[in-house]
């Protein structure tokens, strides 16, 4: 039941190449450009690693768990929109099993574009410190960041039921993307309210957890901040949409 | 040679979309404040006749002019003549009916005093001066077509293009928007080119039908020459025992050619006309056939459809035909 | 020529109009400037202490140069997905109509894209003197800085323009941004072309960008431009695809609208 339900999920985002082709083009495209444009920066006193794009190869990480986000929430509601959800509401299928299967689809699209960011990472130099188990950390994380985004456009989603409502968080994608550490370093960061804002923002832990693996190796002061955030973040999400579905599916 | 200006004259008109010929060489002349039916089910080339008639698209092969222009190569002054209102009302959600109306006065050049004055004249028109500053989103089917009529006339149009006005609409809307077409063509002599897949908007509206299917007009004339040209009624008559069924479709054969009737029936046209009716009693009577029902019909636009495309219009286009007799 | 103003004004006024009383269309045009000034001037301050950095005006103003630009091209582009929209729902039937000369209809989407594009880089360089940054320009150069801005933005609108009539569908939206953004990006974004490395180098050295965001940063620094260059690369781009989109719409005439 949850396989159907989730094959569904994977395979609708599959088939429309306009959500496949944003989730691996383009944060590989970003990746690309600022390595490029920013490969100077490798050359500032402190900066934590020798090449940038090692440094920046985390951040297609988080842009595929906003799109997760974006995807979970959107054909949710768009099953809201159309009476999709009323017609599963009719059927003895429970509301749990219908969310998991959509965040299943969310994950394992998670899944396939970690480990493409990874192999066009490899094919580009990027070298990973923690070796092969921490190849395997990243892509786990990586799930872990499309469950916790997915279950968080997925309460998004069916709380509005709105498509529109649900694209319009995108622009959330640049805050919490730009004023975290993607770019730089937090130590690195020149403007205090800059730096102050990025030491809040818990995407920069999330980035940094995920960068530590690539550069530094083994690092736990950088991992666990990271991990917790992501299980709570999971827990609240998964919470509020898993009550917010219980309201869509009422029957008698 | 006439003072009022020119209809539209179309000559072996065709337009083709790849290997399919929409419109298939098709020719007629409308004079000037008629009203002219373009009759036809879905897919039948009506849409893309006014397309091409409007300027929005151009044709492939033979010559059309509106209001003395030509479609092809005059396309600023044809617009300058005509106004439109097609399929699907292209009206912006965003925007309050009022607003609506101003675009378009400024859209055809209007300066801003006449923008205002058309703009309320209009709304008032069709009955819109309350909602007029609501935004469209919330309109409901008839107000956006009675705002989408407006929007066409804005500029004074001598020539109107309607591209099935009343589809979708309720008995009464539609009641209201033939009302106002023909005050248009009667009192301001406007030319209407109204396409519809309604027999009965064609008949109670237009001075003028013309069928087509599949891209050819088939049949063309008033509604009542149409009518008469299929000349005899028809007559239908439901047996009162089913198995007499046969007996009784042999009987009227004498009396005419068989004719699709309601099922259960026995349907023929009848040779001789509405005379031979009483014939028909008295042999059926000496046949000892009962009888359930005995209908006989006039000729409709539905039968000269039938006659001349060997289908039915109402079967072509079952989504609803209008109520009989709404328009009083 | 009036009718062809008054057709030019009503389309102007109502993207305008639908922009305005839309806080869903507005914010983000808005706001998606400021972001990018704040991340990258904010974010990104230190990269302006490598050697070889060597921009007189400071990196506020290095990157106020390339998010100006950026926001008049989207600006631009903002304008292409109105059109395309028009056209899926059929309003732009009714320009086409209602048209006597439809090149009217390019020019009033142009005036509305351009009205736009004025309010947001307006706001843009309002925050950015008030955070501090300070442009070393004269009056002659602001002028000129104007003038290229407009040029940028209607080249960026008259592409997206001829996209949007030919495609006819908002799904036709990423091929609008998407070249826009990629040939923007590819151009000396962060710092000067001399410290790009790689193959954006290699790209950014023949990316007709690369001049125009060279001629902005040299106008707000006060150094003195290529105006030749400069303007001839504007100016070249601005007619180009003015060409293009004339054709877009001869296309949309050809195939109905």
């Amino acid at each position: 039941m949850i396989g159907d339900l989730g094959r569904r999920a994977l395979l609708r985002t599959l088939r429309q190449p306009a959500n496949v082709v944003p989730v691996i083009f383009f944060p590989m495209i970003l990746v690309a450009i600022n390595s490029a444009g920013l490969d100077a920066a490798s050359e500032l006193p402190g900066f934590p690693a020798d090449s940038y794009l090692d440094f920046v190869i985390a951040v297609p990480f988080i842009q595929g768990g906003l799109f997760a986000m974006l995807n979970a929430g959107t054909d949710l509601a768009t099953d809201i929109e159309s009476g999709f959800m009323r017609r599963l509401a009719l059927t003895p299928v429970s509301g749990t099993a219908l969310l998991l299967g959509q965040v299943a689809g969310v994950v394992a699209l998670s899944f396939l574009a970690a480990v493409a960011y990874l192999v066009i990472g490899f094919i580009a130099g990027v070298t990973v410190a923690s070796g092969p188990a921490g190849v395997v950390a990243l892509v786990v994380l990586a799930v872990g960041i499309g469950l916790m985004f997915g279950s968080i456009g997925a309460y998004v989603g069916l709380r509005s039921g709105s498509p529109q409502t649900v694209q319009g968080f995108f622009p959330l994608f640049f805050v919490l993307l730009f004023l975290s550490s993607a770019n730089l370093p937090r130590d690195l960061i020149e403007q205090d309210w800059f730096a102050t804002v990025a030491g809040l923002n818990p995407v920069s832990y999330l980035i940094e957890g995920l960068r530590s693996l690539v550069i530094t190796g083994w690092d736990p002061a950088a991992l666990w901040p990271a991990v917790a955030i992501l299980v709570v973040g999971t827990l609240i999400g998964g919470t509020l949409a898993a009550r917010a579905m219980r309201t869509n599916l009422v029957r008698t | 040679m006439s003072l009022a200006p020119p209809g539209i004259e179309v000559v072996d008109l065709q337009r083709t979309f790849k290997s399919l010929r929409a419109v298939d060489g098709i020719s007629f002349a409308i004079e000037p404040g008629e009203i002219f039916g373009f009759l036809g089910p879905n897919g039948a080339g009506k849409s893309t006749t006014v397309l091409m008639l409007t300027t929005l698209l151009p044709p492939t092969g033979g010559r059309a002019t509106v209001a003395g222009f030509d479609v092809a190569s005059q396309g600023p002054d044809v617009r300058r003549h005509i106004g439109a209102a097609l399929q699907e009302a292209a009206l912006d959600p965003l925007l309050t009916g009022r607003e609506h109306l101003r675009l378009q006065a400024s859209l055809q050049g209007l300066g801003k005093p006449a923008r205002d004055t058309r703009s309320a004249e209009l709304l008032e028109r069709v009955g819109l001066t309350e909602a007029a500053d609501r935004r469209v989103g919330g309109y409901s089917g008839g107000m956006k077509r009675r705002l989408d009529l407006a929007l066409a006339l804005v500029h004074e149009p001598t020539i109107l293009f309607l591209d099935e006005p009343t589809t979708g609409l309720d008995p009464q809307s539609r009641a209201d928007l033939w009302e106002e077409v023909s005050r248009l063509a009667r009192e301001q002599g406007v030319t209407v080119f109204l396409t519809t897949q309604y027999l009965e908007e064609a008949d109670q509206l237009a001075d003028r039908i013309a069928i087509i299917s599949k891209g050819r007009i088939v049949a063309e004339g008033t509604p009542d020459a149409l009518k008469g040209e299929i000349g005899r009624p028809s007559l239908e008559v439901v047996p009162a025992v089913a198995a007499d069924r046969d007996r009784l479709a042999a009987v009227l054969g004498e009396f005419g050619a068989p004719t699709a009737g309601p099922p259960g029936a026995a349907a023929v046209r009848l040779e001789a006309g509405a005379d031979g009716l009483a014939q028909v009693v008295r042999r059926l009577d000496a046949e000892g056939i009962a009888l359930q029902t005995f209908d006989l019909h006039a000729p409709t636009l539905d039968d000269v459809y039938l006659a001349k495309t060997g289908e039915r219009l109402t079967e072509a286009a079952d989504d609803g035909a209008p109520v009989a007799g709404a328009a009083g | 020529m009036s009718e062809f103003f008054s057709t030019a004004r009503a389309v102007a006024w109502r993207s305008l109009h639908i922009t305005f009383t839309n806080p869903a269309l507005l914010a983000p045009a808005l706001i998606f400037p400021l972001m990018f000034y704040v991340a990258f001037a904010g974010g990104l301050s230190s990269v302006g202490n490598l050697p070889g950095f060597d921009y007189p005006a400071g990196y506020d103003t290095f990157q106020f140069g390339f998010v100006l630009l950026q926001a008049s091209a989207f600006g631009g582009v903002f304008s292409g997905f109105g059109i395309a929209a028009d056209f899926e729902r059929g309003f732009a039937r009714r320009y086409m109509l209602a048209a006597p000369r439809r090149e009217a209809i390019i020019v009033g989407y142009l005036l509305g894209g351009l009205s736009r594009a004025a309010i947001t880089t307006s706001l843009l360089t309002v925050v950015a003197l008030a955070t501090g940054m300070r442009p070393q320009s004269s009056p002659a150069e602001i002028a000129a800085l104007i003038v290229l801005v407009a040029f940028v933005c209607s080249a960026a609108m008259l592409f997206a323009c001829g996209v949007a009539m030919r495609l006819k569908t908002v799904q036709a939206g990423p091929a609008m941004q998407m070249p826009v953004f990629l040939v923007l990006f590819l151009a000396p974004v962060f710092v000067p072309l001399d410290l790009v490395a790689g193959w954006v180098h290699g790209v950014a050295t023949v990316n007709p960008v690369t001049a125009l965001m060279n001629g902005v940063r040299d106008l707000l620094a006060g150094t003195g431009f290529d105006a030749v260059l400069v303007f001839g690369t504007a100016i070249a781009l601005a007619g180009g695809f003015a060409l293009w989109a004339l054709r877009g719409l001869r296309s949309a005439e050809r195939t109905g609208s």
